[in-house]
């Protein structure tokens, strides 16, 4: 069982939208849909690392605002022609709040 | 001598026959044309489009005055024929007598009217000619009118559909238990009726009309037989149609239910042929256009003593709304010796029913995807035995052989004699010749083959035909689609956001067909802008469709940081102002202050978060925001003029500030630069920007359409004013019409070059009402749109979405 941490509440991110949410691992964004899904990506295209929560929301992806590179929240792959991946969290909303996977709270291993 | 033909009727089945004549031997006849509608021909089954607003009235005429008169062809519009003298061989009008040695009848129908109770009251309609289209537009611009439709055939459905786009409320009373019977079977009617009333469209089928009321002559509504009352506006009667015999029979031609003709469309008397609805052959009558064609073809080989007979073939039948697909061809009645294959995908809408009979297709119902239609109809028509693929045949031609499931294999797999076009009955051989000829873009194949001229709605398949043939020389057409979410472009876009008034982006999507739940981040940003221009007052502004910049008021930059560049009116700034901007560039340790092409100061290198403070500190000295990021206007570059200038005519600065002030905050297709040059030494390079000024002695020279960016190009002149005031009239009126009319992402020299530079003086300069009304939108959209972003994000709350959510690295440290 995943232990989950809340951050906020799902009304603080625009629908259609994205937040940023700040970690020991980097920035995170946290995305809504229009069917109020939330999803969590690291907040960095694969590509020139552009703010990925600064992108266009449709369906189930985002469109990078840089250079247009679409991004699906499901498994964080890289869409059509382009390659590559964003690592992604487990994030869910209960009771109008939205959690993130507590593993965002951790510091980084030391390698 | 030539021999003389007389023709009566100007309409599509005759039209058609005349371009066979005139294109196989022009000078074998003298031709007059008689035609009662006061206008020459135009496609009859295009008057759908012309309702739902999708096309207008231009757009669907086949035959002008011009054709007519290259051709050598007489006419007679608005000259009714009273009498056939065959005796005498004359036909008598009001103005006189005309002889012929040969006479074609082509009086077409006429739409049956049930002889309900009211039935003469006005305000009921049939549903046949741009009079009766022109009608029911007109009624539906009656805010809240409603509509009551009798009949749920093909015309009725789409007489619904097109006022229902228009904003009608529209009730479909139908006879027969489900909706166009004679093409569907119940199952995909269901289907139909579902997706109708999903548009708003009420639909009572089994439902018997027993009386039409009315008050002072007018229709104000249907009593239905169980009692129920419908109130309407209108009542569309669209129940079928009669072949218009009455002239044949008073000259003694034998007729049926039409005018009887044999395979060579000779009537009873052999200097005499008729075609099209108003024929009868075989026991048959035609409604649609196809075999109308077919007679055409025959009529006019007949009439050049060539040998040709009419045969009739299975028709197919489309609806013609936009959004529904749906195909019917051949016989699908139930029956001992048939059997069915059905494919029913239910979250889809998704229903094909195929009737074999022997093995061989005779029937074809498909709902929801119909791209296979012309494949199967192929089928039905060659009779083949489909024991071979019949376990695979629902699947359509890309599951035959094993092939790939690419719709071009499935084309380039068709035989020659497949139908592509069946309005005009071109096969695949017929348009691969006119490749091979020379006919290599979309339009050329439709000028030499006809095929996809008529209802349009093979197209797509014409232009895989042309990519198969061509490989890799065929240049897809020009008008690409908006995105992948449509197969429509931004001018179809504007044009239906406009014609069916579409205010919310749901509703574009929903009536245009979008294929994708909520667009993507190419059609938003656009119909956002589309929506916001178009509908300024009852359309709410969507960040979440805009690009970054615009949704946060800053340019993003490569490291995702922002700049900010505040406004400084026609390129003036003061001392307090720049230290005001110099102490903001302290405060938020700005790494990189520049002055730009714009003539004002960018700060670049903030940091998302500070955004709302920084703005707020400027607002405070006075500041409000450039927009350095918006589509919409940026920057009125000045020169000093005649303050200081000793070769300046006129105030450039000062009328540069003025312009500024009226046009900022408006939002425009692309962004839009100005500049006001004081003399014709142009130091502000007033020429090369979307609208310069150059001031002379005599007022100010306005010139649009520059460009210094991708392209560069000079500006063309778009009118002279003698006073400020009218100069600015001309820039604001000017912009409204891009605003109005532009693709988006199109800058203004891109947009000119596509209407030209007359389409846009004409309604700017020349006429006055047009530009006065186009000010006067842009104001309205100002009275909105005119607000300081930075102003309005001085809020905690502002503040607070700025910032991040939350932030988990300060748990972590505890």
């Amino acid at each position: 069982m995943r232990d989950f941490i809340d951050i906020g509440a799902l009304e603080d991110i625009p629908v259609r939208g994205a937040r940023v949410l700040k970690t020991p691992l980097g920035c995170i964004a946290v995305f809504r849909t229009a069917e109020d899904e939330v999803f969590a990506l690291e907040d960095r295209c694969p590509h020139k690392g552009g703010p990925l929560s600064e992108g266009i929301v449709h369906g189930r992806a985002v469109t990078c605002p840089l250079h247009n590179w679409v991004i699906g929240f499901e498994d964080g792959t890289v869409q059509g022609p382009d390659e590559g991946a964003v690592p992604t969290w487990a994030a869910k909303v209960e009771g109008g709040r939205v959690l993130v996977d507590v593993a965002l709270t951790a510091k980084r291993n030391a390698a | 001598m030539k021999p003389k033909l007389v023709v009566i009727g100007a309409g599509m089945a005759s039209g058609r026959a005349l371009e066979h004549l005139v294109e196989a031997a022009p000078d074998a006849y003298d031709i007059t044309l008689f035609g009662a509608e006061p206008r020459g021909n135009y496609n009859r089954i295009m008057l759908s489009p012309v309702l739902s607003g999708e096309k207008t009235y231009e757009e669907i005429v086949t035959h002008d005055a011009d054709w007519y008169a290259a051709n050598g062809i007489a006419t007679r519009f608005g000259d009714a024929i009273t009498g056939i003298d065959r005796e005498r061989k004359v036909v008598v009008t009001a103005a006189g007598e005309t002889p012929y040695d040969k006479l074609l009848i082509a009086t077409g129908s006429n739409p049956f009217i049930i002889p309900l109770p009211g039935h003469d009251l006005k305000g009921v309609l049939s549903y046949r000619d741009l009079d009766d289209t022109q009608a029911m537009i007109d009624a539906s611009t009656i805010p809240g009118a409603q509509a009551v439709v009798i009949g749920g055939g093909l015309l009725g459905l789409e007489a619904a559909a097109g006022l229902a786009l228009r904003g009608m409320d529209v009730t479909v009373v139908h006879l027969m238990g489900h909706l166009m019977e004679r093409q569907l079977d119940e199952a995909a009617g269901y289907l139909l009726r579902r997706e109708l009333i999903g548009r708003g469209i009420k639909v009572l089928c089994s439902a018997n009309s027993s009386e039409i009321l009315g008050a002072d002559g007018r229709v104000t509504g249907l009593r239905l037989d169980d009692g129920t009352e419908l109130p309407c506006d209108i009542l569309v009667m669209a129940v079928g149609i009669r072949p218009n015999v009455a002239l044949a029979k008073e000259a003694g031609l034998a007729t049926g239910r039409g005018i009887h003709v044999d395979d060579q469309m000779i009537t009873s008397d052999e200097s005499i042929l008729a075609v099209g609805e108003c024929v009868e052959h075989d026991g048959a009558v035609f409604g649609l256009v196809a075999p109308l064609y077919d007679q055409a073809k025959v009529a006019a080989a007949t009439l050049l003593e060539q040998k040709a007979a009419f045969k009739q073939r299975t028709v197919s039948t489309k609806l013609k709304v936009t959004g529904v697909d749906l195909f019917s061809a051949g016989d699908f009645a139930e029956g001992e010796d048939r059997e069915d294959i059905v494919f029913r995908d239910p979250a889809r809408g998704v229903y094909k029913r195929l009737v074999l009979r022997d093995n061989r297709l005779i029937g074809a119902v498909m709902y929801g995807d119909t791209a296979d239609g012309s494949w199967f109809f192929g089928l039905m028509n060659d009779g083949a035995d489909m024991s071979e693929m019949r376990e695979t045949l629902i699947f359509g031609p890309a599951y035959q052989g094993g092939a790939a499931l690419d719709p071009m294999v499935a084309v380039a797999a068709l035989p020659d004699e497949a139908e592509i076009c069946g309005c005009n009955g071109i096969c695949k051989g017929k348009i691969t010749t006119a490749i091979a000829n020379g006919a290599t873009t979309l339009d050329a194949v439709r000028m030499t083959t006809k095929a996809s001229g008529s209802c349009g709605t093979c197209t797509g398949l014409v232009e895989q035909v042309l990519a198969v043939t061509l490989g890799e020389d065929y240049a897809a057409p020009a008008a690409k689609p908006v995105c992948d979410c449509t197969d429509l472009t931004h001018e179809d876009v504007r044009r239906l956001i406009k014609a069916s008034e579409l205010k919310s982006m749901a509703a574009v999507m929903q009536e245009c067909g979008w294929k994708t739940s909520c667009g993507c981040h190419v059609c938003r940003p656009a119909l956002n802008f589309y929506l916001l221009a178009d509908w300024p007052l009852e359309y709410l502004d969507d960040p979440q469709s805009r690009f970054v910049n615009e949704r946060n008021h800053a340019n993003i930059q490569k490291d995702g940081t922002f700049s900010v560049v505040p406004r400084m009116w026609g390129g003036i700034t003061t001392p307090d102002e720049l230290r005001a901007i110099a102490d903001a560039a302290d405060k938020y340790a700005v790494p990189t202050v520049k002055v730009t092409g714009g003539q004002r100061i960018d700060l670049l290198g903030v940091k998302k978060a500070d955004l709302p403070a920084i703005w707020s500190d400027l607002n405070d000295a006075g500041m409000v925001s450039g927009h350095a990021y918006a589509k919409g206007l940026r920057t009125v570059k000045t020169c000093v003029g005649t303050d200081h200038c000793r070769f300046g005519t006129q105030d450039s600065t000062a009328f540069g500030i003025a312009i500024e002030r009226r046009m900022w905050g408006s939002w425009t297709p692309h962004k839009v630069k100005m500049a006001v040059s004081g003399c014709p030494r142009n130091c502000a390079e007033a020429t090369c920007k979307d609208v310069g000024v150059i001031c002379v002695d005599s007022g100010f020279e306005v010139s649009v359409a520059g460009a210094a960016g991708m392209d560069v190009k000079e500006t063309e002149a778009l009118g002279k004013a003698p006073t400020e005031d009218e100069a600015l009239d001309l820039i604001v009126a000017f912009v409204q019409l891009y605003r109005e009319n532009a693709k988006y992402l199109d800058r203004p020299y891109k947009w000119v070059a596509k209407v030209g530079m007359d389409w846009v003086r004409e309604r700017v300069v020349e006429d006055a009402a047009s530009r006065t009304a186009l000010i006067g939108r842009f104001d309205l959209s100002q009275g909105i749109y005119q607000t300081d972003p930075w102003a309005e994000r001085a809020t905690p709350k502002a503040q607070r979405d700025f910032a991040p959510l939350a932030n988990l690295t300060l748990e972590a440290a505890e």
